[in-house]
């Protein structure tokens, strides 16, 4: 027990300090909910979900009473204290690998709740129209194997547009992040080379670039520098009206990011589901029209089998609730909403949620 | 002197008016006293606490890893291969520009300060150079952002190593991009320059009046009364706060990783970016997840842990040398 203590104190400081760099306003409700008592649920993960989940959850409140605590602490966190059972329910922007969820104490139910999209932004000057990258070209560039923006592999995607002969600076994120995740996924998806190497993750071992902390670091170091590139959420480009670029996806269509292009690239990938899915799938590089192929899930993790009847029922009252009125607020604060057909299975799934121990 | 004696009368008189209360004050005493004493064994304690949990943390990756994990640049949490060197290195560089820039700097003001500075302002520059120490990093992280970085990529860098050429070096090479080794050098540099500004002026302003004067009386001039009178004197104090200022860069973490760019390599240029231990911790830590990573990460805290340690140990031990020192010169 002492040891636990002991361990929680720097790793509480750490944490802490997580949380301080975040955007101002959103950090000091979620400090004040976390030593809130009087919460009926509390929750823990993904920081890239928190402003519609603290929005869902405060209206969830003041239309039912009944409180939810969530710590945007990260996903890695919220796996970890989800395993551990010190929250009801965890939240993460890439799913549980096998390996994770052996090790918590029962099976754990994976929600897709909104869905995010990685840009890819970018300062060039001279280019008024939004460049257009193929997935291919994008991992070149990010591998550093394409160094120049005049160099033939862009100008054969963009016929017609003057292309200067700079160097290309690759802006990261040097932090953790479900962004990350995304866009190595796609890349990995798309790319041979870069599924070998550097691979997929939250953190990579970049063959290139500078790293910088958080979208506003990557998109600031991208705005200060001419050649430069990087990726960041959409939500944040949008917010920011970033300069963003049109990816190909799998039709071979060029598609600019927004919420209608990451809703359809769920919808392309939905259609295709087995009935007994677990949602831990990647959509990126999704078929369909329309689709924006960096596009992904992000998930709430909820335990099977629930020991409180009383959480139970509440966790499944809210499961319904974010289905039906959280999804159609999801747009406001630029989430893109689950497709419709993809709702219906997931309302039906809530009902497997049982209350006791695994049998 | 007089110290034995006056403690003397003071007992005695105190034993005369409270012969009935010497029961309770004893035990009173007794309470105070193992009080303190767990007060004070708290502090020890729990620097060997978090020092046992963070090596016991980190063991499996020190264990798995071994010296490798000290000299290897291989920092990939996908494949988990996992080296510190770059960030070591990183870590010990970016503290070393911080000093070679800050030292000269500090010495300068805390020699105004106590030496050549009218009464009137000694108080407020010396307040405003304490005050470079409350700003919390972060304000200096975005500082370096908006203003450092644009001013380094043009016209500092461009300068640097085409008008002076010193990309002959080797240590000012490469495209100028703003985040860099550089430019964490120099946050640092303003960052601990108060710190050692600070214990400066206390160790010159200790220095006896009877130093300078008999300088001065000897026919030295000003200049020569303070090079060869009172920083002789001082030296080793000011070298205690130059060591307290590298113990502070060794650390500092947020203002750190919005400049260097993050880049766990080696690279001989000062252009180029590069990572540190607690920058590297910073940005891994939240999202770590398998317990290779989060192992790794707790190696590299007890690294850093270590360094700062034995930084802080020489400090003390410099700080204790001069102050042993002066005490025999002015007896």
């Amino acid at each position: 027990m002492n040891r636990r203590i002991l361990l929680a104190i720097p790793l509480a400081a750490v944490l802490a300090c997580g949380g301080e760099k975040k955007a101002g306003g959103t950090d000091s409700s979620a400090a004040t909910a976390s030593t809130g008592s009087g919460a009926d649920l509390t929750g823990a993960g993904a920081t890239f979900p928190y402003p519609i989940y603290s929005k869902w959850f405060g209206d969830y409140a003041a239309s039912t009473g009944v409180k939810i605590n969530y710590q945007s602490i990260g996903s890695g966190g919220g796996i970890r204290q989800l395993t551990e059972g010190t929250v009801d329910f965890g939240a993460s922007d890439a799913p549980m690998t096998d390996a994770e969820l052996a090790k918590a104490k029962g099976p754990i139910l994976h929600f897709p709740t909104v869905l995010g999209a990685v840009v890819i932004t970018y300062n060039l000057a001279s280019i008024t129209k939004p460049l257009k990258l193929s997935g291919d070209a994008v991992a070149q560039i990010f591998a550093g194997k394409i160094t120049k923006w005049s160099d033939s592999r862009i100008a054969a995607l963009n016929p017609g547009v003057k292309l200067p002969a700079s160097d290309i600076l690759v802006v990261h994120r040097s932090d953790g992040s479900g962004t990350t995740y995304i866009f190595s996924d796609y890349l990995s998806a798309v790319n041979t080379a870069w599924a070998a190497a550097p691979g997929k993750g939250k953190e990579l071992s970049w063959p290139v670039g500078i790293g910088a902390k958080g979208n506003e670091g990557v998109a600031g170091q991208v705005k200060q520098t001419g050649g430069a590139i990087g990726y960041t959420e959409l939500a944040y480009a949008k917010q920011n009206h970033l300069a963003t670029a049109a990816i190909a996806n799998q039709a071979g269509e060029y598609v600019e990011p927004s919420i209608e292009s990451a809703t359809a690239a769920a919808a392309g990938i939905s259609a295709k589901l087995p009935p007994n899915t677990d949602f831990r799938i990647s959509i990126v590089n999704a078929p369909g029209k329309g689709a924006y192929p960096i596009s992904s899930f992000t998930w709430l993790l909820i335990p099977k089998s629930i020991p409180s009847a009383k959480k139970q029922k509440q966790i499944t009252d809210f499961l319904r609730w974010y289905l039906t009125k959280g999804e159609v607020s999801a747009a406001s604060l630029d989430y893109a909403p689950l497709p419709q057909p993809l709702i219906s299975t997931l309302t039906a799934r809530v009902d497997s949620i049982s209350a006791g121990t695994a049998p | 002197m007089s110290g034995p004696e006056g403690r003397a009368v003071v007992e005695a008189r105190e034993g005369d008016g409270a012969t009935l209360r010497i029961h309770g004050a004893a035990i009173g005493d007794r309470v105070y006293s193992s009080a303190i004493t767990f007060f004070a064994l708290c502090v020890p304690f729990l620097l060997l606490a978090i020092a046992w949990e963070i090596g016991v943390a980190g063991w499996p990756a020190l264990h798995k890893f071994g010296f490798g994990f000290l000299t290897s640049s291989d920092w990939d949490p996908v494949k988990g291969e996992f080296g510190a060197a770059p960030a070591i290195y990183g870590t010990i560089v970016s503290s070393i520009i911080a000093l070679v820039l800050a030292t000269p700097l500090a010495i300068g003001v805390s020699l105004f300060l106590s030496e050549l500075a009218p009464r009137w302002l000694r108080q407020p520059v010396g307040f405003l150079v304490d005050l470079l120490a409350a700003i919390p990093s972060v304000v200096y992280g975005l500082w370096g952002i908006f203003v450092l970085l644009p001013v380094l990529r043009d016209p500092v860098m461009p300068f640097l190593r085409d008008t002076l050429h010193l990309d002959k070096t080797g240590l000012f090479s490469g495209p100028a991009y703003g985040p860099s080794m550089l430019a964490a050098g120099i946050i640092l540099a303003i960052m601990v320059l108060p710190y050692i500004a600070s214990v400066s002026r206390e160790v010159l302003l200790a220095v006896p009046r009877s130093q300078r004067e008999a300088a001065l009386a000897l026919g030295a001039t000003r200049w020569e009364a303070i090079w060869g009178a009172v920083l002789p004197y001082a030296r080793s104090g000011i070298v205690g706060g130059v060591i307290l200022g590298l113990g502070r860069a060794l650390g500092e973490t947020m203002a750190v990783t919005m400049l260097i760019g993050n880049r766990p390599e080696i690279a001989a240029s000062l252009f180029a970016p590069g990572y540190t231990m607690a920058s590297l911790l910073a940005n891994e830590f939240s999202e770590a997840s398998s317990d290779a990573h989060l192992s790794a990460l707790m190696a590299v805290a007890f690294v850093l842990f270590v360094i700062t340690l034995i930084v802080n140990a020489i400090a003390r031990w410099l700080v204790w040398q001069v102050s042993r020192n002066t005490s025999g010169k002015t007896a």
